[in-house]
Formats: C-alpha cells, sequence, structure tokens
C-alpha cells in the first residue's frame, strides 16, 4: 500500500452572498497517494477549483477535514507553517496574471528560494537548473513575463512551484488557456518532472480526453458535490452515474478509435442550476435521464459499488459493497 | 453545381502598430458555397478571427488590407460603400462572437438589446414595427434558439442569465435578420462540454433548417468534427489544407495538420506525443516561403524561398505544400 499524502474528509465551502449562500464544496471527501494525479473533472461552477483554493489555504473551510501527510490542516494560509506551504505549491489558470509583470523570470523563481531560505549561497545556480529542469533557454532569467508566449509563461510558472521543492502541487486548469500543440509540451513536462521529483498532483481539468492521457484516479463534480470516483481507465469502460455517462458522451473526438469507447449517445439538456438554488435530492436530477421519483427527495449518499470506484446515485443504492 | 456565396482571393493584411507593420494575414483564400458548412480550424494568434472580421468589415483602425478581393455574391465588399455594408450586416451575413458576456451590454435588458436590433433589421424598408409586433419577433427569435420561457428572459438583464443561455440569446440575435450566411466565432469554447455540445447541436438544427450557410471557427478539432461539410486549416495567416472533414480527419496531407491532430490528448490514452517544435512565427519579420517551414520536419530548399499555393489532390482535397506538387 503506497503512501497517503492528502485526505479530505467532508470538506465544506460555502460563501454568504446577497443572494443566499453559496454551496461551492459540499462534503467532498477523496484522498491522494504519493506519486499519484488526481483528476478533477467538472464544469465550470462546480466547485473544482474551490476545492482546490480551499486545500491550498486560499479560504478557510465551512467544515470538514483536511490532513496532509497524517497532519491534520487547519484554518486559512496565514495560520500554516513555513514548512507547510514550501511542502504544497500551486499552479494558476492564467499565467498572464499570476506573474508579477515588473519582475524579471529570474526574479520569480528566484523569490520561493528566498521565502524558505534554500540554497542561500548559489540561488543563481538553482533558479538555472530549475530553467533546465523546465526546458526553457537559460537567458529567460533577465526577460519579463510580457516578453513571453502564454505556454513558455505557464512554465515559468511551474519552474516557480517546484522551486521550493514540493512534495503536492495542485493544478488549476494550467492548460486551458492554450493551443493544443502548447498543451502537449506543458503537459509532457508535467509528467516528467513528476516522476523526476516525485510528485503528487491534484489535477483539475474540465477537458475530459486530457484527463484520460494525465491522472490515475479521476472525481467528477457537480453543483459542489462528488458524484463519481474512480481510477481513470475503469471510468471509460464502465461509467455509472448518468451525469458521467453524459459528460463522456459529450467529448467531441476526432479518431473513430475514440467514438468506439464512448458509450451510447446521451442527449445533453437543461442547464447547469445556480449553486445557491441547488435543487433538492439529487443535483443532478432535473437534468438526468434515469431520474426516478425518489432522486427529487431523497439525496444519495457515496457508496463503494466495486474496488475502488465509487458512485453517488440512487440508481446503485442496492449494489453497495 | 452549387452556387457561391462568399469568396476570398488572395486577401493580404497588415496591422500598422508603433514598430512597424505586422503582416498577419499572407494571402487567404477561401470560398462557400449557398447551404454549405464549413469548419475553420488553426492554433490562436493565426488570423482566424481576422479574416472573419474583414468580410464584416469591422476590422480594427490600424489595420490595412494590402491585396485581395472578398466576393459576396459575385460583389467585392472591400471596395463596397458603407451603405452598402450596413445592408449586408441588416440582412445577408451576421455573426455571434466567443464571448457571450462581452457581446451583450450589460445595462440592457434583453428586450431593449432585441428592439434594438430588430428596428435596425428593417430600417431601410417603409413599414414601420409597432412594439408589439417587435416583442413577437423577439419571443419567436428566442424560441427557435430553444430558450425555455422567452418571456422571462425578455426582462432579464444579461447578468441574470448563465453561460449557455447567454450564448443562446447571442444565436437568437444573429437569426433575427433572415440571414444567408452565419459566422460562428468559437461559439463553444467558453462554455463547458455538455453545453458545448448542446449549442453546436442547436447551431446545426437552426443551418439545416433555414438552409443557412455556416462558418464555424475554433480551435477545439472534434467540435468541428461533428457539424460541417469541408474543414479549412489555417497556419499563420495561411490557408494550409482544406478537404471533406471525413477525409482531412481520416487523412491529412499537410505536415501542420498531421502534426496538429497528433497532439490532441486521445480518449484511448496512450499519453500526447510531443508538441510540434518551435512557435508562431512573428509577424513583423515571417519567414519569406512557406511560414511553417521553420518547424516543418519535411522541409526542403523550396520551401524557404517560395510560398506554396493551394493543389488539388482530388475530391475537393487541396493542399498548399510542395511536398505534393
Amino acid at each position: 500500500m503506497s503512501e497517503e499524502i492528502l485526505r479530505v474528509k467532508d470538506l465544506i465551502k460555502f460563501f454568504k452572498t446577497t443572494q443566499g449562500v453559496v454551496r461551492a464544496v459540499d462534503r467532498v471527501s477523496f484522498s491522494i497517494q504519493k506519486g499519484e494525479t488526481f483528476g478533477l473533472v467538472g464544469e465550470s461552477g462546480s466547485g473544482k477549483s474551490t476545492t482546490a483554493f480551499t486545500i491550498m489555504g486560499v479560504y478557510p473551510p465551512t467544515g470538514g477535514e483536511i490532513f496532509f501527510k497524517g497532519v491534520k490542516l487547519t484554518g486559512g494560509v496565514k495560520s500554516r507553517p513555513l514548512s507547510l506551504k514550501k511542502d504544497m505549491q500551486m499552479v494558476f489558470q492564467d499565467p498572464g496574471s499570476s506573474l508579477n509583470p515588473r519582475h524579471s523570470i529570474g526574479q520569480i523563481i528566484e523569490l520561493p528560494l528566498k521565502v524558505h531560505k534554500l540554497y542561500e549561497n548559489n540561488r543563481k545556480e538553482r533558479v538555472e537548473e530549475i530553467l533546465k529542469m523546465v526546458g526553457l533557454p537559460l537567458d529567460f532569467t533577465r526577460r519579463y513575463p510580457r516578453q513571453l508566449g502564454g505556454g513558455e509563461k505557464q512554465l515559468v510558472a511551474i519552474s516557480r512551484a517546484i522551486a521550493s521543492e514540493p512534495s503536492f502541487i495542485a493544478l488549476d486548469e494550467p492548460t486551458s488557456a492554450l493551443d493544443v500543440s502548447m498543451q502537449a509540451k506543458i503537459i509532457n513536462t508535467l509528467l516528467r518532472i513528476q516522476k523526476e521529483l516525485d510528485l503528487s498532483y491534484l489535477f483539475i481539468t474540465h477537458n475530459l480526453s486530457l484527463m484520460r492521457n494525465v491522472a490515475t484516479r479521476v472525481g467528477i463534480m457537480y453543483l459542489g458535490k462528488l458524484l463519481e470516483v474512480a481510477p481513470t481507465s475503469e471510468f471509460f469502460i464502465k461509467p455509472l452515474h448518468p451525469y458521467t455517462k453524459m459528460l463522456i458522451s459529450s467529448i467531441p473526438v476526432i479518431t473513430k478509435e475514440e467514438e468506439k469507447l464512448k458509450p451510447e449517445r446521451i442527449i445533453s439538456r437543461g442547464e447547469i442550476p445556480s449553486p445557491v438554488n441547488v435543487p433538492p435530492g439529487c443535483a443532478f436530477h432535473p437534468r438526468c435521464v434515469e431520474c426516478q421519483e425518489m432522486c427529487s427527495k431523497t439525496e444519495p449518499e457515496m457508496i463503494e459499488v466495486e474496488e475502488n470506484h465509487y458512485v453517488r446515485c440512487n440508481l446503485y443504492i442496492d449494489q453497495s459493497k | 453545381m452549387q452556387e457561391r456565396l462568399l469568396e476570398i482571393q488572395g486577401l493580404h493584411l497588415n496591422y500598422k502598430v508603433y514598430e512597424g507593420y505586422l503582416k498577419v494575414l499572407n494571402g487567404v483564400e477561401f470560398n462557400i458555397d449557398k447551404g454549405e458548412k464549413v469548419g475553420l480550424i488553426g492554433e490562436s494568434g493565426c488570423g482566424k478571427t481576422t479574416t472573419m472580421r474583414s468580410i464584416m468589415r469591422t476590422l480594427p483602425s490600424n489595420a490595412v488590407i494590402t491585396a485581395g478581393k472578398i466576393l459576396f455574391k459575385g460583389k467585392d465588399i472591400l471596395t463596397a460603400s458603407m451603405d452598402e455594408v450596413q445592408s449586408l450586416r441588416r440582412n445577408n451575413i451576421s455573426m455571434i462572437f466567443q464571448d457571450p458576456t462581452a457581446a451583450l451590454n450589460p445595462v440592457f435588458k434583453i428586450e431593449e438589446i432585441f428592439s434594438d436590433i430588430i428596428r435596425f433589421s428593417v430600417r431601410t424598408s417603409s413599414k414601420k414595427l409597432t412594439k408589439d409586433e417587435i416583442k413577437l419577433k423577439a419571443v419567436e427569435a428566442l424560441k427557435a434558439a430553444a430558450l425555455p420561457d422567452p418571456e422571462r428572459i425578455l426582462q432579464n438583464y444579461p447578468i441574470q442569465l448563465s453561460g449557455g443561455m447567454r450564448q443562446r440569446v447571442c444565436i437568437a440575435m444573429a437569426l433575427i435578420s433572415s440571414n444567408d450566411l452565419l459566422i460562428a466565432d468559437e461559439p463553444g469554447t467558453n462554455l463547458d462540454v455538455t453545453i458545448e455540445d448542446q449549442i453546436l447541436r442547436l447551431l446545426g438544427n437552426l443551418v439545416n433548417e433555414r438552409g443557412t450557410s455556416i462558418i464555424l471557427i475554433s480551435h477545439a478539432l472534434g467540435a468541428v468534427k461533428g457539424l460541417v461539410d469541408r474543414v479549412y486549416v489555417m497556419y499563420a495567416g495561411n490557408m494550409v489544407e482544406v478537404a471533406k472533414t471525413d477525409d482531412l480527419f481520416s487523412d491529412p496531407l499537410h505536415p501542420y495538420t498531421s502534426n496538429l491532430f497528433k497532439t490532441v490528448p486521445k480518449l484511448t490514452g496512450g499519453g500526447i506525443p510531443e508538441a510540434i517544435k518551435g512557435r508562431i512565427p512573428d509577424y513583423f519579420d515571417p519567414p519569406k516561403g512557406c511560414r511553417f517551414c521553420p518547424r516543418c520536419d519535411h522541409a526542403m530548399p523550396i520551401c524557404e524561398k517560395e510560398t506554396p499555393t493551394f493543389k488539388d489532390m482530388g475530391d475537393k482535397h487541396e493542399v498548399a505544400c510542395f511536398l505534393y506538387s
């Protein structure tokens, strides 16, 4: 059994607004093993990013528990010790706004080294080593973010994240703002440094085809709730939740082999409800094709249908292991 | 023989900026027949949107067209007077933009936005519409775009609608004037997969019902595949390949096209192959010959000197590459 690096138990994050309480993350539980990539998929507004932000401490959680390497984390980022911040890093979606435009690339990558007092005598050499590791030319140290393309900026953001030598990185849609050819480069770099540095990833995306190639296990989120968690390969062979089926059958694909993998066409219908007024019962029931009477009343619980394959749906209530 | 609706011939376009001229479009060739569905794919910054904006004559003021023609039903749009262009926008061509949030004015209700468009679309004809007629037209358009409860939506501000609904409102806006040509500039890119799927299906149905021609721009290759008859591939201001959809995806000829297909993550798994080396050329000083030449694995001496032109490989499959000449 491999070592567990992160465990999230019944994580809750609500935001109070004038329109009511936004239930952004509602009792989400999962765990990430060492060296694993856990993928979180969902439509926008489903709470994927909020989950990551809450784990990283950007928002203090409303409820639930987060364990990192067996240690319980409480509160926001301000109350966390420096050693913990060194060990958990994040890469954001838009590299254009997450890099300081007035700092050179060298300064940007050097900052975490200064903060965590690493390589105090040879920081410059360390920065160059990191640039080499992600495959960027060394003369980038004197350039500024605006002089780089989107993909290169994202590689700089990744360099900054690995500079403090973390063991866990949360990747919040690292390639969704980029073209496919650049995306391939970023993903391959990420997978390579994961092996080299023995990193664990929480990988957030809305692109299922990408998830198929990156993640070892996948969780599907909808309106703040996890609907299904399964190993990636299993997930595409045998999706259980009606929402997962709809999601997979909506993916646009380009080859015939992929077409065969898709489940029978399920016509996507309805709109995603607002997270302020989550429908009663199962949150997905107004859009569900297999909706039954009980779905609008009883909220299903997460059950383990097969080994390591969890689903939150009333259809499988009898099949609990 | 199908009737030719729009034809772009050798369009060259530069953007004037402080440092000089950005040579963006480099002889774009494009055509679309009546009732045809055409896709346009390419990386961001390759000139897809610029090409479409030159059709609509909505280019920014620093754009300079140096050569080429855009023929709409045989008439050159580029030399047409502003009145004629307005009439085109009113009756013939309409456009759906990538970001529905930016395309709707946030301070007006949907009803006000719609009545402006409806009044504009009938301005030249002598009849005046009453308020009720305008509202009826708006409701009809919203219904055609599969929006539930149109009366309520008319009273909403854009911010009260979800992303998918906003994009549907934009589609409804584009449908008001009976069109010959609908240009959809990445209509699903900002939406989620299940919603994007709905929007694309809706567009496909509407186009089939009305016999409108559509140009669908996207960098999501799979999205294009499901909807269109023919696909153009664009790279750095040039059309590099055009073919029927199935032919293009099963047998891409241009080295850029085949590389592009390889880098798309597949549902079948098996990792993602290495990206195309290098990056899109600098438009200040683009390569003299084929613009893909510095990134191409099959580059030959001739590629550095001359720009390849479209060559017909049979069955409407045309490719601009010296490998095939």
